[in-house]
């Protein structure tokens, strides 16, 4: 009995919440006195493995097959249940991002485990291994015991934070069959946009909504967001009038996100932008009308007029960081 | 064409979420059912690729005789036929082998579902028929289009897209930017009436993973209002109270 973790790459490197799924992984692996595996799958440098020992991977799996080496979800799920049935892993763990979440209900099907996507903390230690996740889409959480003898968690981003253990992590090349089946899907294209921040992983993110009267005046939007280091986001009714695209919009029917700043701009706060952001750490609401909704969950707010208050923002930022 | 599209019945978005039974139970009390706002994506794209006789769209959802409104709302939609496996959803897992068991000999071409519901937002049911059938799965798409035998499809990865083709039977969930959501029209209220819809047995499937417990978040302190002639405080607030910058 062990845990194994999957970090995913990407162009080579870690991101933070691979670290930060590592750092899960090893926490549960002390909870349940064993020890914890990594796999890497792809073309990831030696020195870069070995930073997994950092957060407490004491092996590390290599899986670096020219197949393998760009994410097909499907081949990767064999991989990984093969990897859990020869290490004798029964809990895998995963970061629950764009491609875990096409990776861990294969993973899970293939090894009859129970999966916990949108997991928020540690399983408990009561005796049965429930784990807290996101439910409702942010409006609740559904406490989830996983009664299979094999279990897979994917962690939310930004959930846990990243912890160091460190301990030497030994490297070992791992070969998996590869079924011709497993790769029906090709990758054609990989498009990323490198000069932005991720709005998934992001510590800190600005977000605007109809407030901002058109998509020309996101300049201002863009350059706070740039100073801060931080993702930009929008609300619903600017990606549907396609002032943004719809890869911004956060909420309910957009994606979730649990970031530590969430600053709000010219966005009332309807019950479904609320349910997307509402576990943000701390959020700030500039809106002009001090009846917004959004100002009732906000831990700072101003009320005034964005076309005012941004720019000083942005004036008093560049100020600080001098 | 032969499309199935799974769709699941949810709370309206609007639906203030509270728990019944010591919080181990959703209170259904007085809260509205919709077709879950992804798989009316899902279901759009698939009326749209089988537009003027190029093909059939099933509809297909896991739960009990309750769920027929929103069945019927699918058909509204433009779907040609629905089928309800008759038992309670209990997680995807459930889901995903009953669908599976049902597609498995109806050769579909293609199968699509919304990327997650938003009662659960698991996003475990495409992925997990697509291993139960042995089929591609594709997670999160923004766009699809079929040439022949050939689709392409755009994929979410962080901070950017990943454009990847499949041959041949697979599965897909989809995202906004697949399709914009239909809207029914009279003549499909009044023809979903008429459309069949046929119930079947679920199958027996292993118990792997149960609720045990709601919570709500915690509620949050009360705001801490700046007046708008000293907006620059908040970067001060930002760095020495709330330390986040």
């Amino acid at each position: 009995m062990s845990v194994l973790v999957y970090v995913e790459q990407a162009e080579g490197k870690f991101k933070k919440s691979v670290f930060e799924a590592v750092s899960y992984a090893k926490a549960i692996a002390d909870q349940q006195s064993t020890t914890l595996t990594a796999i890497s799958i792809g073309n990831v440098a030696e020195s870069e493995l070995k930073e997994l020992g950092k957060y407490g991977a004491s092996k590390v799996l290599n899986v670096n097959a020219e197949q393998l080496v760009s994410f097909v979800n499907q081949a990767y799920a064999s991989v990984i249940a093969d990897a859990a049935e020869k290490e004798g892993a029964d809990i895998i763990v995963l970061s629950n991002s764009f491609s875990g979440k096409g990776l861990a209900p294969r993973i899970a099907v293939k090894l009859k485990a129970g999966l916990i996507d949108g997991a928020v903390e540690l399983p408990s230690t009561d005796g049965k291994f429930a784990v807290k996740k996101t439910a409702f889409s942010g409006k609740a959480f559904a406490i989830t015991e996983l009664t299979s003898t094999n279990k897979v968690i994917a962690l939310n981003p930004n959930a846990f934070g990243v912890k160091e253990n460190a301990v030497d992590a030994t490297i070992e090349n791992f070969s998996a069959a590869i079924k011709q089946s497993d790769l029906a899907t090709v990758i054609k294209e990989i498009v990323r946009a490198t000069d932005k921040v991720s709005l998934p992983d992001a510590e800190l993110v600005v977000s605007a909504g109809r407030g901002l009267k058109g998509p020309e005046n996101w300049g201002m939007i863009e350059e706070l967001a740039n100073l801060l280091g931080a993702a930009t986001a929008c609300s619903k009714p600017v990606s549907d009038a396609d002032w943004r695209p719809h890869s911004e919009h956060v909420g309910q029917t957009g994606i979730s996100i649990s970031p530590n700043l969430y600053i709000a701009i010219g966005i009332s706060g309807a019950i479904q932008h609320l349910a997307g952001v509402s576990s943000s750490k701390v959020i700030v609401v500039i809106n002009k009308d001090p009846e917004a909704p959004f100002f009732k969950v906000a831990d700072y707010g101003i009320v005034g007029d964005a076309f005012e208050i941004v720019p000083k923002l942005i004036e008093a930022l560049k100020a600080h960081k001098a | 064409m032969k499309i199935l599209v799974c769709i699941s019945n949810v709370p309206d978005t609007t639906t203030k979420i509270t728990f019944t039974n010591d919080n181990t139970e959703f209170n259904t009390a007085g809260v509205q059912y919709i077709v879950n706002p992804y798989d009316e994506i899902a279901l759009s794209k698939a009326i749209e690729l089988t537009e003027g006789g190029k093909g059939t769209v099933s509809v297909i959802n896991v739960g009990e005789a309750s769920n027929d409104p929103t069945i019927r709302k699918a058909l509204a939609i433009g779907a040609d036929d629905a089928v309800r496996v008759n038992a309670s959803p209990r997680d995807a897992y459930f889901v995903a082998k009953q669908i599976a068991e049902y597609a498995k000999d109806k050769d579909y071409d293609l199968i699509l579902t919304g990327r997650e519901s938003i009662d659960y937002n698991g996003n475990q049911v495409a992925a997990m028929i697509g291993e139960f059938l042995d089929i591609p799965s594709i997670s999160i798409i923004k766009k699809l289009a079929i040439d022949g035998d050939t689709a392409t499809l755009e994929r979410e990865i962080e901070g950017g897209k990943e454009i990847v083709t499949v041959k041949g039977k697979f599965i897909a969930s989809c995202a906004e930017g697949v399709a914009e959501a239909k809207i029914p029209n009279m003549r499909g209220i009044m023809s979903a009436r008429s459309k069949p819809l046929t119930v079947v047995d679920a199958v027996a499937v292993e118990e792997v993973a149960k609720i045990v417990k709601y919570e709500t978040p915690a509620p949050r302190g009360t705001v801490k209002l700046i007046p708008a002639d000293q907006a620059t405080e908040l970067i001060n607030l930002l760095h020495t109270e709330a330390k986040v910058i």
